[in-house]
């Protein structure tokens, strides 16, 4: 993935020199589809992240709250003249607001936890590719152990262990998410340390952690953004069915499984609303996000390209 | 062949003593131990028993000694809420679970082959793009959420389906399941299309990718060279080529399946393990926790080495590879 494209001639004119950053954004435009659901997902994390200004009421806070409003179907309008465009739940939240802060700690939740899963495991697939014999031998016995249990299944005893908490789900994903990521890094960066580029910075007396951290990570990235992509995904749904079950996010967290979990006891009665929605919009962040993660995988595999 | 089976047998025998290991400290070394096994409202004489009967008076290594050879006998301590040793009441409970999950497993078969075969026979047609699109939709959709949807639709708007419980239960050969009376069948209907939805998007997916792979191969055109009917060459050259990676990943997902029968219990009040563990977990039930945790680890250890040995069987190229390995 390297070098080639670097140093590629100047395009007409001399004016747009090709960057590999430049071709990859190229090449991801031309799906409509991907470029669609990243579009969706840009605007759905933007109003999550900004929902304490633009939500109609603040859900969490029990004043603005009026248990009248209670179960109106959606397009309703409360005591107080607001709008409930998906309707109300059974304490007379606004179910828009709801939804977004649900959402943003949704994705408080993913990224965190995979931006530290991607550390540890990254650490780890580079020290047991880099050092490999023995040490190498147990560190990969262990995300072999790890990836023979499902991973509900593990995120469910270190909860029931550890109780529930955000700081404990964000852990629990951590452990569950690490072994993919090494696996991928020790992956491609097997093939990369035999490559001339490490021999010449070993030749340079480069110290080791130079060599590891500037030349060969960052030819492993590619497999990495892919595998971050697609875990995302997973852990925000993972997060939301822990939380539906009750193991996960305690019930003072704005959480999507909650929600969902909360509008399951009024859903034999005919009031689909407060779960179907939260539902629908965890539904298309899932699917925008593994649309874009299904486009990068083609875009970044260098044996599609052409 | 044998070789390999023993070093997977040795495998599994070191995955075993480390999980049991991890259990035994997950539990003593977090939490008091005394805590786990006996109950809040427990008088001094009780407690004493127990501490007594769990060896907790002993140093740390006798402990652990202890927690096997009780963990072997079966004795994990009583659930706090039924007041039957746990391990008796999880393994009460096991049928059910795995009745849903096999059922799961078949429904996949039934509908995913079928689809996928489909679907890359005419890659072009209309029919097959919409089976491809709803199959990406089966990745995405949280389990959870499905559930709740089936309920909503089947149970409440068009009142088809119960929505809860395993129904009438009937008796066949000394097994006492749902599959056995029409009542049970009603209610096995909607989880089990519920756990299977992941599985039926998967199955699609290998199948339709295995049938493209396979179709222009030489072998294909030989058969029809030979003369043979479309039908003959689709359903048993092609076929038989296609079933390997689908069992396969069949297989694996077993596991899978066992595991995430948790949501889905929990959804339809499935009497099954799944619901046992989230009910004690919410109602802090611990000794259930721990059997649970130990039962499940030796069920997921025995499944991937069963799933080993049987790959290694079909493909000999994987015992091949992992004899080169060390």
């Amino acid at each position: 993935m390297s070098g080639p494209t670097a140093s590629a001639p100047p395009t007409e004119g001399g004016a747009r020199v090709e960057t590999p950053f430049r071709r990859f954004v190229a090449d991801f435009r031309e799906s409509r589809v991907a470029v669609g659901a990243l579009g969706v997902f840009a605007l759905i994390f933007a109003a999550a992240m900004l929902c304490s200004l633009i939500s109609p009421q603040n859900p969490y806070d029990l004043r603005q709250l009026d248990i009248m409003d209670g179960k109106l179907p959606p397009g309703s309008v409360s005591g107080d003249g607001l709008v409930f465009w998906l309707g109300s739940d059974s304490q007379g939240r606004d179910m828009v607001s709801a939804i977004l802060y649900g959402l943003r700690t949704s994705f408080l939740v993913a990224v965190t936890s995979g931006v530290l899963a991607a550390f540890v495991g990254t650490s780890v697939g580079l020290f047991a590719a880099y050092y490999g014999g023995r040490f190498d031998t147990v560190l990969m016995r262990m995300v072999d152990i790890k990836l023979a249990f499902p991973a509900i299944l593990i995120a469910l005893v270190l909860l029931a262990v550890l109780g529930q908490g955000v700081g404990k789900i964000v852990f629990a994903l951590v452990i569950i998410q690490y072994a993919y990521y090494a696996r991928t890094v020790r992956a491609s960066a097997l093939v990369e340390r035999r490559k001339e580029y490490v021999e010449a910075a070993h030749c340079l007396a480069l110290p080791k952690s130079r060599i590891l951290f500037r030349h060969i990570l960052p030819n492993c990235l590619p497999p990495l953004i892919v595998v971050g992509t697609i875990q995302i995904a997973n852990s925000i749904a993972l997060e939301a069915t822990l939380s539906f079950l009750g193991v996960g996010l305690p019930i003072t967290e704005p959480s999507l499984g909650l929600l969902i979990a909360n509008g399951f006891e009024y859903i034999l009665s005919g009031v689909y609303w407060i779960s179907f929605f939260p539902g629908l919009a965890l539904l298309v962040t899932i699917v925008s996000i593994n649309l874009v993660g299904d486009h990068l995988r083609d875009v970044l595999n260098p044996r599609l390209q052409k | 062949m044998t070789v390999f089976i023993i070093r997977r047998l040795m495998q599994s025998a070191l995955v075993l003593i480390i999980m049991s290991l991890l259990v035994f400290f997950g539990v003593f070394a977090i939490g008091d131990p005394v805590e786990i096994f006996v109950a809040a409202d427990a008088d001094q004489a009780e407690r004493e028993r127990a501490i007594k009967a769990l060896g907790l008076d002993r140093p740390i290594w006798a402990q652990y000694g202890y927690f096997v050879v009780n963990a072997l006998a079966g004795d994990l301590g009583r659930s706090f809420v039924f007041n039957i040793p746990s391990i008796e009441l999880i393994l009460q409970r096991m049928p059910a679970t795995l009745e849903l999950a096999s059922c799961a497993v078949m429904l996949s078969v039934v509908i995913g082959i079928p689809l996928g075969m489909f679907a890359g026979y005419r890659p072009e047609s209309r029919i097959s793009k919409t089976i491809m699109a709803t199959s990406i939709a089966g990745f995405s959709l949280p389990t959870f959420w499905v559930g709740l949807m089936l309920i909503l639709v089947f149970a409440v708007e068009l009142g088809w389906l119960p929505s809860t419980g395993r129904g009438q239960l009937g008796e066949f050969l000394g097994i006492r399941s749902s599959l056995f009376t029409l009542d049970g069948l009603a209610h096995l209907a909607l989880p089990a299309l519920n756990l299977a939805l992941f599985n039926i998007s998967l199955v699609i997916r290998l199948t339709r990718a295995g049938m493209r792979e396979n179709m222009p191969m030489d072998y294909v055109k030989f058969a029809r060279a030979k003369g043979l009917s479309q039908k003959r060459v689709v359903f048993v050259h092609v076929m038989k080529n296609i079933m390997i990676p689908v069992v396969t990943v069949i297989g694996l997902e077993i596991g899978q399946v066992i595991a995430f029968a948790v949501v889905t219990e929990t959804i339809f009040a499935w009497p099954g393990m799944g619901k046992l563990i989230i009910d004690s977990i919410n109602n802090l039930d611990r000794p259930v926790i721990v059997a649970y945790l130990l039962i499940t680890v030796i069920m997921f250890i025995v499944i991937n080495l069963v799933v080993d040995i049987l790959y290694s069987v079909l493909d000999p190229r994987v015992r091949l590879a992992d004899a080169g390995k060390s």
